[in-house]
């Protein structure tokens, strides 16, 4: 019954945000393009690292991946084509970076997803400046920002859903089992690292897709512009200071930091990324009680009463615990 | 009859130890083996050879003929072989029962929802937990977490039940209660492989013992003789004793 309403509410504020566009003007529209893109990245991105613990500064990797992939097709193939192709170029990478990572732990794999980020970006910029001659590229598609908007939308409604039957699904299970105890969890039959693995990829598809529905907006597109790290970083404070582990907790921190960030900008363009520094310490001094309190709720013998009523909602009783901290 | 485990010239070492040095017995199905000696002897390690938790250096283990040496531990799991830990490893954040159905969840017939949590609910009755699959797993007694971790070792089917010193740390009430809870198991037929100080368990559960002493297998029969053997009784209490 719960589960019904709880549908029923999303699916209510979904149909008013796909009505949005009607009423709003060409500002208004933009606003809620960037606030649903950071929405769906923080989304999927609490998705693979909210679960695991695995920290990823990769999603700008993803992100300009997608954004790539429709700038250097897009005179070529139908756009629904390109899409496809797009995802499919995130997951080719996300295997291949999630077979080669997977075994490092705690700050390595930061490390490593940070500069792979900046790897993929100069190696886009080589191959641009060496083997194509051009450094930028255009986006020419017939996309309205109200189109993009709604691509958006569908989208953030399928990462919030994936996340929702993920909490539910065995694949669920295994991940909180393997945050309790690795140990235990290969002793009992989980496949630990295709289990990452295959949360790693779903995550990294959702973000590569986020780049490539967003590209047609910037029309003039460079490694410089799609490849920045800023967006990775932005993207793991929103899904942090909200709740990494909570299906709705990315989305109540990106709304507001999206909100404070498009402000901050306004009115103080030129200091805007100082005060953008000052705020990421502010919010980092905080979160360490934060996060700490998270996991110690995490581990704490009250969290598991809101389970009490049943395996079905396991996941939200423990992240339910994160929010209060988050 | 095939054993249905079988161990052959199985080695460990780490770096110049060697742990455990070419040891090799047969299980055959429904024996319960008490695995028995002094501290560092390569009880653990053998265990944990079995169970996947280390590659064996040499050696080979095999499950109805199969060899599982050197498997990870997950696909060991799902082969059928199930063990506990000396120090008891619950899964903190989870409730008693989800700690059952986390297993049931990954074996190699899983179940999931509501047959999963009817199964995990017969299985903490069967381990003296009936009715507390509610509660939070982190607050049971220790016994209690015993329980739990039998249960949750007990969900994924084993053929091969591994224990190590599943009975140690309990008061003498306790004792007597898990002793009794792992001779249901045996009198239910399960094969069970357990290292153990506590002798009367041992004596009480296991037909048969191998003792191991540096790495090696020093005795291997009927406990009643395996325990009078001088040979063990030099090997825990040195040699002034024999």
């Amino acid at each position: 019954m719960k589960t019904i309403i709880g549908f029923a509410v999303a699916a209510i504020a979904f149909g008013l945000l796909a009505l949005a566009p009607f009423y709003l003007d060409a500002y208004g529209i933009g606003l809620l393009i960037g606030m649903t893109g950071y929405v769906t990245l923080a989304s999927a991105w609490g998705l693979f690292s909210g679960r695991t613990g695995y920290v990823s500064l990769a999603t700008v990797a993803f992100f300009g991946i997608g954004a790539y992939a429709v700038a250097a097709l897009n005179e070529t193939l139908p756009y629904p084509v390109i899409l496809l192709v797009a995802a499919g170029i995130g997951l080719v990478v996300a295997l291949i970076v999630g077979l080669a990572t997977l075994r490092l732990a705690g700050v390595y794999f930061v490390i490593f997803t940070f500069g792979l980020a900046e790897l993929i970006r100069q190696l886009v910029t080589w191959f641009e400046t060496t083997v194509t001659g051009t450094l930028g590229r255009y986006i020419f598609l017939p996309l309205g920002p109200e189109h993009i908007y709604w691509q958006l939308l569908a989208l953030c409604a399928v990462t919030l859903l994936i996340t929702w039957w993920v909490d539910r699904s065995r694949l669920g299970m295994a991940l909180r089992v393997i945050a309790d105890d690795e140990v235990v969890a290969s002793h009992i039959g989980i496949d630990i690292a295709r289990t990452k693995i295959a949360l790693f990829v779903i995550s990294a598809v959702l973000i590569t897709l986020v780049g490539a529905i967003q590209a047609p907006r910037w029309t003039y597109v460079e490694p410089a512009i799609v490849f920045n790290p800023t967006v990775s970083f932005l993207t793991l404070i929103m899904a942090l200071l909200g709740g990494a582990a909570r299906l709705w907790g990315p989305a109540l921190g990106a709304i507001p930091l999206f909100i404070l960030f498009e402000w901050l900008s306004a009115n103080f363009p030129n200091h805007y990324s100082i005060l953008l520094g000052l705020l990421f310490i502010v919010i980092v001094f905080l979160l360490p009680r934060g996060v700490v309190g998270l996991l110690e709720r995490l581990r704490a013998p009250s969290a598991p009463l809101d389970q009490a009523a049943g395996t079905s909602a396991p996941a939200q009783g423990k992240a339910a615990s994160q929010e209060v901290r988050g | 009859m095939t054993p249905l485990v079988s161990l052959r010239g199985l080695t460990r070492r780490f770096g110049g130890l060697t742990a455990v040095n070419g040891l090799s017995f047969d299980i055959v199905e429904g024996e319960v083996v008490g695995l028995l000696g002094p501290n560092g002897s390569g009880k653990t390690t053998a265990l944990n050879m079995i169970s996947g938790a280390l590659k064996p250096s040499a050696g080979e283990i095999s499950l109805r003929g199969e060899a599982i040496g050197g498997l990870s531990p997950h696909r060991v799991a799902r082969k059928g072989v199930a063990r506990t830990f000396q120090l008891v490893r619950i899964l903190p954040s989870l409730t008693v029962i989800d700690n059952v159905v986390a297993a049931l969840a990954f074996r190699s017939a899983p179940l999931w929802g509501d047959a999963a949590r009817a199964e995990a609910e017969a299985l903490l009755a069967r381990v003296g937990l009936a009715g507390r699959g509610h509660e939070a797993a982190v607050q049971l007694t220790y016994i209690d977490q015993k329980r739990v971790e039998l249960a949750r070792a007990l969900a994924t089917k084993p053929s091969l039940l591994l224990l190590d010193e599943w009975l140690a740390g309990l008061n003498p009430t306790e004792l007597r209660t898990g002793i009794d809870l792992i001779g249901s198991l045996r009198d239910g037929g399960m094969t069970i492989l357990l290292v153990e100080h506590v002798m009367d368990a041992v004596r009480a559960l296991c037909g048969r013992c191998i003792v191991m002493n540096a790495g090696t297998r020093i005795a291997d029969g009927e406990t009643g003789a395996v325990l009078k053997d001088p040979e063990v009784i030099r090997a825990y209490l040195g040699t002034d004793h024999a």
